[in-house]
């Protein structure tokens, strides 16, 4: 080829990688030197550069790949590039200024740009290798999808982030059934928080994809085709074929062999050099400031540096960048931006009937990030204010409405709720107007928010509109409107905890994210207080569906034991109905004397507690104990905690039935279970009533002719006798009542409100109606109990000694001594 | 002299410690609890709640914070300080994640 005599003076700059960074770089230089450089660039793929981040439309068939390509043929020959289409380079020499091709030639370099991008993950499984697995990452991966696509099928992929959501979308419109397999509880978490997450989930699934959550992906099956994955669980999912989307690493061989600074990526500063003056590096392949990037926002702006350092501007600096995230798939609004860290500072606004979410993390007056779902209009505006560092102090109230609503004056709620018209729907799940609930307050001297709820329906499907329809009956009671009345559950609802209980049930609600997003919650993540009442109505709406989340508990029910005031802990095994053996009582001697256990005591309910065990010694500790046969007596849970019994029949000359018997099979029936607050029993073998059973929770007293239940005792901070609740004949009785009524409570009392309260806010009455007098409901909640028990009536201890969460008992990590102790005090 | 050198110590893989929960660090002189919030980010402060002593490992984590097992004083995990009418702080110790292993900076640690 001649060369023209320009030509000769131009420095030589090659190009390794012809992707998307190198293509802007390019671009970006030829702007600011057009003549500069003679450009030889050198790319894997057989093909131009093309915009990769359109893959997603081409695999759905959307677009084509004519219509992604960025520089075609022409552009390389105007700008005279010399493209080098699917040619690898396999070597660098820093020294002698060169690279090799695979074809083994050598070309000399003034300048290297390493562009090489970054390749997908694979995760370390059996089966990775097996025709039918492809990953996602370039236009053949693409034709090697819509090839399968010709035979339908089943499609699995693994990975729930930004490229396998897509990869799935794409796969479904081709026809496949598609699975995705996600390891992490919630999908794009590095992009969006649970209730994102959730909202995003709900919505691929109503698009008939199926998603897997918390699912580790053991091997791929196949004999000499993919023909399943298979999930640590056990689960095996068959396929037709597997893509694999899990995450990308950057392609740093080259980089690494030659011996440049690498550590994820090749190491750049902020003026994109690497470890050696001559070499650029950009795009995927690179880390800078410890980040490694892989959308396409940052690569230009370090294309762009990178360029004009090339051209000879030694000010162009890159300094990071900050990303936002979109998600190509039809019919899904989402946009994440910056840090939303929780723990911040936030605004949150949710619509449960149109399915949004939008949430600002805030530091001080500025924006440090947003997630927004379903209404995504705004992100590019709050995206400027975060980039730009923006004042947002004067707009802080009406920032969360987006742009259009910026200007006005903010008005308070009760003002804002007056100044709307009579035709402003107020309840957008049952449709119901300002006016109408107006018109109803009058017409019917309504004068509570329930009163509303049953005449209009208004705030009783997803509650969000609670706030509004009280300040509607503020505005037309004036005065008389006492709002007093109701308490919400916490600061993040204003819904009681009785209405959150029943929309639990009403909506089907599983999962905490799902309560935050259908019932509208004013944080993100909900509180202290809120998460531990959630997890338990949860555990109790849905025992064979809802995983426990134990990190939602106080830390007595997440290890078993009692926190005492210098961090030590208590253990009380149980004692059924309050009988041991001398067998039991030398264990637990045992246990005391090789545990070095300072005090061993005799507890109001009858047991033993073992006061000052080490964490560390917990598990050791239940193992003996488990070996001795006894389980967790519960001393710490809102569950079961003793059934107390005197010694009733067997023994005693007073003595009217076997309550010591009775108290046993009683506690064999009720341990394990979870309750809003903490449930103790008293057995009584005659009126004497030597176990105190009449200020229990639920007391039984026998009597000649059978047996008295009581309720609603009380003897700790507040004293209260039992009320009687009814008599019965046998022993299968009581147990049978006894289950019924500990059901009841389950489900309607407030979590931590402990039975006599309960009763005494819904009526001693009610109570009797429920369990004694219908005998159909009781024989039904008396079962829905046991259905309960069959999850949880097992001994937590067993399932700690087996394994279950060990890491919760030693410290991860052990200093003994530091080096520099000495130094460090000069 | 009077450099600092410092002593980022590795006390293991982010993924031992659960989310929305701590693990303990055991030193000479004082025990850290490393906390891990739900998103990842990580913090570590002296055990111990300025209030009366509490192992705030122990603690409900929620958001940037945790709650004290003994008597619910909440402590913000980034500063170590009592949230709310309450006053105190616990110390806290520089930590970083580098490929997926937690490092807690021990010079304070070590210092009386």
């Amino acid at each position: 080829m001649p060369v023209p005599d320009t030509q000769k003076s131009r420095r030589k700059l090659v190009v390794v990688g012809n992707g998307m960074a190198a293509g802007r770089m390019l671009e970006e230089l030829f702007a600011l030197q057009p003549d500069a450089w003679d450009v030889t660039i050198f790319g894997a793929e057989p093909r131009v550069n093309y915009n990769r981040i359109m893959l997603s439309p081409v695999l759905a068939g959307e677009k084509t790949y004519e219509d992604i390509v960025i520089h075609d043929d022409a552009w390389y020959a105007a700008h005279c590039v010399a493209l080098r289409k699917g040619e690898a380079i396999v070597s660098l020499d820093c020294k002698a200024h060169s690279v090799t091709t695979s074809g083994g030639e050598v070309v000399s370099y003034d300048k290297l740009v390493i562009a090489t991008g970054s390749q997908p993950f694979v995760i370390p499984a059996p089966g990775v290798n097996l025709p039918g697995v492809v990953t996602y990452r370039d236009l053949d991966d693409v034709k090697l999808m819509l090839a399968a696509a010709a035979k339908g099928g089943r499609a699995v992929v693994i990975g729930g982030g930004l490229l396998g959501l897509e990869a799935a979308a794409g796969l479904q419109v081709q026809g496949f059934e598609v699975a995705v397999v996600h390891l992490m509880p919630t999908l794009m978490e590095r992009q969006l928080d649970e209730s994102a997450g959730y909202l995003l989930q709900k919505a691929i699934e109503a698009s008939g994809i199926e998603i897997i959550t918390k699912a580790n992906t053991q091997a791929i099956l196949g004999v000499d085709k993919v023909e399943g994955v298979k999930l640590a669980d056990g689960r095996i999912l068959p396929a037709d074929i597997v893509v694999m989307a899990v995450g990308i690493r950057p392609n740093v061989a080259i980089a690494k062999a030659a011996g440049l600074k690498v550590n994820r990526g090749i190491v750049v500063d902020d003026a994109m050099g690497s470890s050696d003056p001559d070499i650029i590096a950009v795009g995927e392949c690179v880390e800078h400031r410890g980040q490694c990037y892989g959308l396409v926002a940052p690569l230009y702006e370090m294309a762009k540096i990178a360029a004009a350092r090339l051209a000879g501007n030694d000010e162009a600096l890159y300094t990071g960048s900050v990303t936002s995230t979109k998600l190509k798939v039809t019919g899904i609004d989402l946009f994440s931006a910056g840090d939303f860290s929780e723990g911040k500072d936030e605004i949150v606004l949710r619509d449960p009937a149109h399915g949004v979410y939008k949430r600002l993390v805030l530091d001080g007056d500025r924006i440090l990030g947003a997630v927004l779902y379903g209404q995504t209009d705004d992100g590019a505006w709050y995206f400027d204010l975060l980039k730009k560092g923006a004042d947002i102090s004067s707009m802080r109230q009406t920032l969360i409405f987006g742009q259009a609503y910026q200007g006005g004056s903010p008005l308070d709620p009760t003002a804002a709720v007056a100044a709307l018209p009579d035709d402003t729907e107020i309840c957008g799940c049952n449709g119901v107007s300002k006016g109408a609930i107006t018109a109803s307050i009058k017409a019917h001297a309504l004068t509570s928010l329930d009163d509303v709820r049953s005449r209009t329906k208004a705030s009783s499907s997803c509650g969000q509109c609670t706030g509004k329809v009280e300040q509607i009956l503020a505005l037309t009671l004036g005065g008389a409107y006492a709002a007093a009345t109701r308490k919400p559950m916490c600061k993040c609802t204003d819904l009681t905890h009785e209405e959150v209980r029943g929309f639990i049930i009403s909506k089907s609600l599983k999962s905490m994210p799902a309560i935050w997003q259908e019932l509208a919650w004013k944080t993100s993540c909900g509180c202290a207080s809120c998460r531990p009442a959630l997890n338990y109505y949860l555990v109790c709406a849905w025992p064979s569906d809802y995983a426990d989340d134990s990190q939602s508990r106080f830390i007595n029910e997440r290890v078993h034991a009692n926190i005492q005031k210098d961090g030590t802990f208590s253990v009380v095994p149980r004692m059924w109905g309050g009988l041991t053996t001398p067998d039991e009582l030398r264990a637990i001697a045992n246990v005391a004397d090789r545990y070095k256990i300072p005090t061993v005591k005799v507890t109001g309910g009858q047991r033993i507690d073992l006061l000052g065990v080490k964490k560390e010694d917990l598990p050791k500790v239940w193992a003996d104990l488990n070996a001795a046969g006894m389980v967790s007596g519960a001393a710490y849970a809102k569950g079961l905690r003793t059934v107390k019994t005197c010694v009733g029949s067997e023994w005693c000359r007073f003595g009217t039935q076997d309550s010591t018997g009775l108290g046993v099979k009683l506690e064999k029936t009720l341990w394990g279970s979870w309750t809003p607050a903490k449930v103790k029993l008293g057995v009584s073998g005659c009126p004497r009533n030597c176990a105190e059973a009449t200020v229990k929770d639920i007391g039984v007293i026998c009597v000649e002719s059978g047996y008295d239940i009581h309720i609603a005792g009380a003897a700790g901070l507040h004293v209260r006798a039992t009320d009687l609740l009814g008599h019965v004949e046998t022993e299968d009785e009581v147990i049978e009542h006894v289950a019924a009524i500990t059901q009841l409570y389950r489900e309607e009392a407030a979590y931590l409100q402990r039975i006599w309260k309960w009763v005494e806010t819904v009526g001693l009455e009610y109570v009797r109606a429920s369990i004694m007098n219908d005998a159909a409901n009781r024989k039904a909640l008396a079962a829905r109990f046991e259905a309960s028990q069959k999850v949880y009536r097992k001994d937590p201890w067993a399932q700690r000694v087996s394994g279950r969460e060990h890491y919760e008992f030693a410290p991860v990590a052990t200093v003994a001594w530091i080096g520099v102790e000495e130094g460090a005090t000069v | 002299m009077n450099a600092v050198t410092l002593n980022w110590f590795d006390i293991g893989p982010l993924t031992a410690i659960p989310r929305r929960g701590a693990r303990t660090v055991r030193t000479p002189r004082r025990e850290i609890a490393v906390f891990r919030t739900a998103d990842d980010q990580v913090f570590a402060l002296e055990n111990r709640c300025p209030h009366k002593g509490g192992p705030l490992s122990e603690g409900i984590v929620h958001g940037a914070k945790v709650t004290c097992p003994l008597h619910n004083w909440v402590i913000d995990l980034e500063s170590g300080g009592a949230t709310g009418e309450d006053h105190g702080c616990s110390r806290t110790f520089p930590v970083k994640i580098v490929d997926g292993h937690v490092f807690v900076e021990m010079t304070r640690a070590i210092a009386a």
